[in-house]
């Protein structure tokens, strides 16, 4: 149980996604610029990266290993990626369509989002067992969505603040996820 | 395609007006997480250039015979397949660089440069002239990434691809090789370029 806590509160924390790892930058700068989107952007790669991770593991597991495949793992991968959230998309139509429109558009972009692929390829470096890579995959994801709404409140701030004009947008955001970033590196030995 | 852009110009969009990193903020993961050193940065854009100019040829000839319905997981399978050769190419001839860029050489599968080529240009242009545009973009990018390593390395270690250029003198800023001194000096770099293209379309 404590190491399942150490593994959520690392991924969450000291080894945040997005600010220490580096992994699913594209949608940090690209869908940060409201609270709202970026909390269902938020909720839709958690939800994915969870069932990434499980599936990922079990692939890995039993047909790469069991065939001792492994050279095939990253084209193995992105083919589990895109079907699961194909799939995901289709479920999530059926059953609920409010979730659908809230979590709509920002579905298909998480195909491309680093940050899932990373899960994947993360837990079978780490070694995880199953429950192990959920937990990962849980708390990648719930890290994803912290620094993302972070990021997003800060950025609401900033339209009213005085940015010189080359430094709008992107460069600026750059900048703030810098100090983000700095701030973060203060959990670092934590655990 | 009627009017004819010359070859040169085609290459050399990549390097300025189109830079993907700078311009177009594409591939910006691998970019913040590898530059560490000018040297990573600098194979991180190797790689790039072999996938890129690989999948680019591939695709560009089979242009005509894939399906416009499952077009993207065709590239992706294709993009996968040079990522993985890459990845065996590194480790097996410079297993120190391989481990340095840890899972990110498999990440270059998804990164957005190399699908957005296939999408934008190799999937309706030929072969000849799709491989001097993922030449030139690629060019683009390893130029951008091996100056971003190069300034992180000087101010964060104080050497240049492992060359002492600061006097002994000099205390190193141990922020510019972390996390942080990545996003700051890649904000530096895309307003300094916006600053210089405004400049120069004046």
């Amino acid at each position: 149980m404590a190491n399942l806590f150490i593994i959520f509160l690392s991924a969450v924390i000291v080894n945040n996604y997005v600010l220490v790892n580096f992994l699913g930058i594209c949608p940090f700068v690209g869908v940060s610029k409201r609270i709202g989107p970026a909390i269902s952007m938020g909720l839709a790669t958690t939800f994915v990266m969870t069932l990434t991770a499980a599936v990922a593991w079990l692939v890995n597991r039993y047909i790469l290993e069991g065939l001792n495949l492994q050279f095939l793992q990253t084209v193995s991968f992105i083919l589990v990626i895109a079907s699961l959230v194909q799939l995901v998309e289709m479920f999530i139509k059926k059953i609920s369509k409010p979730l659908y429109d809230a979590l709509g558009i920002f579905l298909p972009l998480i195909t491309t989002n680093c940050a899932i692929l990373g899960v994947a390829l993360f837990l079978v470096l780490k070694e995880y067992n199953f429950i192990e890579s959920i937990i990962f995959g849980f708390s990648a994801g719930v890290g994803f969505m912290l620094a993302i709404i972070i990021m997003a409140g800060i950025r609401e701030e900033l339209e009213l603040a005085d940015v010189p004009e080359y430094f709008k947008g992107a460069p600026i955001t750059m900048i703030v996820a810098g100090c983000l970033a700095l701030a973060f590196m203060g959990f670092s030995g934590l655990i | 395609m009627a009017s004819k852009t010359s070859h040169s110009k085609e290459f050399l969009k990549g390097l300025w007006d189109e830079n993907p990193v700078l311009r177009m903020l594409l591939g910006l993961c691998p970019t913040l997480a590898v530059t560490n050193s000018a040297i990573n940065g600098f194979s991180m854009g190797l790689a790039v250039i072999f996938t890129l100019v690989m999948s680019s040829s591939i695709i560009s000839i089979a242009r005509n015979i894939i399906p416009k319905e499952v077009r993207i997981p065709t590239f992706i399978i294709v993009i996968a397949t040079f990522v993985t050769i890459a990845d065996k190419m590194l480790a097996a001839y410079v297993p120190d660089i391989s481990k340095a860029l840890g899972p990110f050489v498999p990440l270059i599968v998804v990164n957005c440069i190399i699908l957005g080529r296939q999408e934008a240009f190799a999937s309706k242009n030929p072969v000849g002239r799709s491989i001097i545009d993922a030449l030139g973009m690629s060019v683009g990018f390893t130029i951008t990434l091996t100056i971003l390593g190069s300034i992180r390395e000087l101010l964060g270690v104080g050497t240049i691809f492992a060359v002492q250029i600061m006097p002994s003198s000099f205390e190193p800023w141990m922020v510019m090789v972390l996390q942080p001194g990545a996003f700051l000096t890649l904000g530096l770099m895309i307003g300094i370029s916006n600053w210089l293209n405004a400049r120069r379309a004046k």
